[in-house]
């Protein structure tokens, strides 16, 4: 049983706002019924730019119809402006906090809010938000551009984190690659690590790192899949792994061992690092 | 508040004559079965008691039966079992709408360079005999196929198929942790190798279940270690669940006749009744082979965990197939399998009842359930 906070449980079984709203100048539509999971946003902005009502119809679980609900309450008297700073962050606070395999609800209410100001302001109404996105994940409908929003406002760091913000990745998982290398990418462009050069390492060194940065940042990425990492050997610059469990089945394990593990080895132990599989 | 317990499928209330013959082996009678004494020995016979009770109700010998920790521990072992005897052959064969117990476990062997084929199933999760005879063969080393589904109810025809394999030389498991005690089980008759049962689906507590190994079926165990049954599975015997696991086994044999009438007529009288009370929604599973108990309905356009915890509220326990209720992001792998339609399986709602339901709970869920997929209903944006 999900541990929902008090907040949600009243905003979904007392939800406000609910129902069309009949004088509503702004619609925005986001998710559908194959997703398990979509929202109507209904709004009235009035000549001032101010949303003077809104109202909902959700098709979801609780913490969807209550991300709606809490939705409209905060909406309700900003001017269009400040509604479009509003973050996914918001309104999970603003119900006390949401378990994160459901934040992608929270992430759905802020969609749903820019697609009908979108609407309001005449640009097309893309339904899946971002018209400038490629699309990764192909059973959910999501696009690399909300793949990063999810990940610079939220803070996320793994593969897992970014399918609970966006379901991207949880079903067939084809798309988990590519969701990783986005990551990746991601979290490279952030300035906090700053490139000192390394010094050379001894071949005891190497070792020693390689097994830290095995055991502490990829195992822990790969049990997440059901998958496990064994060091075989390090000849050199020559780190031979093998994998166990899911991963060592999926058909792109090639992908994730040389994305995945190289990259990471690359990254934190010495730039010209070659992975291979015993 | 009183609860209306409709989820019997997914755990069961221990019975009152289960837990108090457990009492004493939780209290005075701590003895290990294996000692030498007479203090010892007095728990041995309570071990083999509950034995004899077990291999009763499946038609079974007290030595075919092996005291396991869980269903999922039986899977697990009757699959090692049979791979580790017979390391030649690579196939398995199960179906898409077993229970993890089994699916991960073949998914595991998958890994380790075994050829798994899932056999799919068709829009009421019946399987195809034909497609299932044309899949085993020489190189077969187990097939697992359980005997009734735990999500619909669906009962599997195990007597054709384990006569199949028998044919073919294959051996047979069959995981019955929903069928046991819920339907009649011969196993003179039935010539499968392998079975697996579990306690608290049972009326026993948790954390207890048996696997049937057929006198004559190679066996390897999982556990390896002491001699306890009869070095079939090690570890001092968790007596005093034990002894309840023969209870329970005892009640079900004593009341099956009856409850599959009595059972079957509440479910029966829920299941029309809320077909009656709400439009657009359908049965899943296949109703003219299915369990007493079970009853799998899906509610057109809302999401099945909102119903759960609106039923909740309401003092309703049931279970859903829906994504959301399971921490996952697609609805129930079985639904999945037998192609239900996205705006059905995700308003799935599984009840499942037991011997103590009464037709007064019934008539009060009869009169809450609809209120609920109203309120659902009209929030929800797809309509019609
Ligand atoms: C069909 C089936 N097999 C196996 C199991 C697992 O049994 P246990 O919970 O005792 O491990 C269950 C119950 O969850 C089940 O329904
Ligand atoms: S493409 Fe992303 S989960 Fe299938």
């Amino acid at each position: 049983m999900w541990n929902y906070t008090e907040a949600v449980h009243d905003h979904f079984l007392h939800p406000h706002n609910a129902g069309p709203l009949a004088d509503a100048n702004a619609i925005g539509e986001v998710g559908s019924l194959a997703c398990g999971d979509a929202l109507k946003l209904y709004l009235k902005i009035n000549d001032k730019d101010v949303i003077e009502d809104a109202s909902f119809e959700t098709f979801g679980c609780a913490s969807a119809i209550a991300s709606s609900s809490v939705l409209t309450d905060m909406i309700k008297g900003m001017t269009v402006d400040e509604a479009l700073k509003l973050t996914n962050k918001d309104i999970a606070n603003a119900l006390g906090g949401l378990p994160k395999q459901k934040m992608h609800c929270s992430v759905m209410g802020q969609e749903a809010l820019e697609a009908a100001i979108r609407q309001w302001k005449g640009e097309p109404a893309v339904p899946h938000a971002h018209e400038e996105g490629k699309l990764v994940c192909k059973c959910f409908g999501v696009t690399d551009a909300q793949i990063i929003r999810a990940i610079r406002e939220n803070n996320l760091k793994t593969v897992e984190e970014v399918t609970a913000y966006t379901k991207a990745g949880g079903a067939c998982g084809e798309c988990l690659d590519e969701i990783a290398e986005i990551l990746a990418a991601e979290l490279k462009q952030k300035p906090v690590k700053e490139l000192k050069p390394r010094p050379k390492l001894t071949n005891v060194q190497r070792m020693q790192q390689v097994l830290k940065v095995i055991d502490e940042e990829i195992r822990p990425q790969l049990a997440a899949d059901g998958g496990d990492i064994e060091l075989i050997d390090v000849d050199g610059k020559r780190v031979v792994v093998s994998l166990h469990g899911r991963c060592s089945q999926c058909r792109s394990s090639n992908v994730t061992i040389a994305n995945l593990v190289q990259r990471l080895l690359r990254e934190h132990v010495e730039p010209d690092i070659v992975v291979e599989e015993a | 508040m009183q609860v209306v317990y409709l989820d019997n499928n997914a755990t069961t209330a221990v019975a009152p004559q289960v837990l108090e013959a457990m009492l004493p082996y939780l209290g005075d009678l701590y003895g290990n079965p294996s000692s030498m004494h007479t203090f010892g020995g007095q728990v041995a016979e309570a071990v083999d008691t509950s034995r004899e009770q077990i291999a009763a109700l499946l038609g079974a010998e007290p030595d075919e039966i092996i005291f396991t920790a869980s269903g999922s521990e039986g899977d697990n072992t009757a699959i090692w079992s049979a791979l580790q005897s017979r390391p030649e052959r690579r196939h398995i064969v199960t179906t898409r709408v077993e229970h993890p117990a089994v699916l991960s476990v073949c998914r595991y062997w998958e890994t380790q360079g075994y050829r798994v084929t899932m056999l799919g199933v068709d829009s009421k999760g019946r399987l195809d005999l034909e497609e299932y005879a044309a899949t085993i063969g020489d190189d077969t080393a187990i097939v697992s196929i359980m005997f009734a589904n735990n999500e619909v109810g669906n009962i599997y025809p195990i007597q054709e198929m384990a006569e199949l394999a028998r044919e073919r030389g294959v051996l047979f498991h069959t995981d019955a942790v929903q069928a046991v005690g819920k339907i009649p089980i011969d196993l003179h008759h039935l010539p499968v190798d392998m079975l697996t049962l579990s306690g608290h689906k049972i009326n026993a507590p948790k954390g207890i279940g048996a696997l049937y190994v057929r006198k004559g079926v190679r066996f390897r165990p999982l556990v390896r270690g002491g001699h306890q049954e009869r070095g079939r599975r090690a570890g001092t015997e968790n007596v005093p669940y034990i002894v309840g696991l023969g209870v329970a086994a005892q009640l079900c044999a004593k009341f099956m006749q009856e409850e599959r009438v009595d059972v079957a007529r509440l479910r029966d009288k829920l299941e029309y009744g809320l077909l009656e009370r709400i439009p657009e929604c359908r049965v899943n599973g296949d109703i003219e082979h299915r369990l007493p108990n079970t009853s799998n309905i899906s509610f057109k356009n809302v999401e099945g965990e909102a119903i759960l915890l609106m039923l909740d509220r309401l003092g309703i326990a049931a279970s859903s197939g829906s994504a959301c209720t399971s921490g996952s992001l697609e609805p129930s792998h079985v639904l999945r399998a037998m192609g239900v339609p996205f705006n059905y399986a995700h308003g799935s709602i599984r009840l499942s009842l037991s011997r103590y339901n009464t037709a007064e709970e019934i008539d009060y869920v009869l009169d809450k359930f609809p209120g609920v997929i109203e309120t659902l209903r009209a929030i929800s944006p797809f309509k019609g």
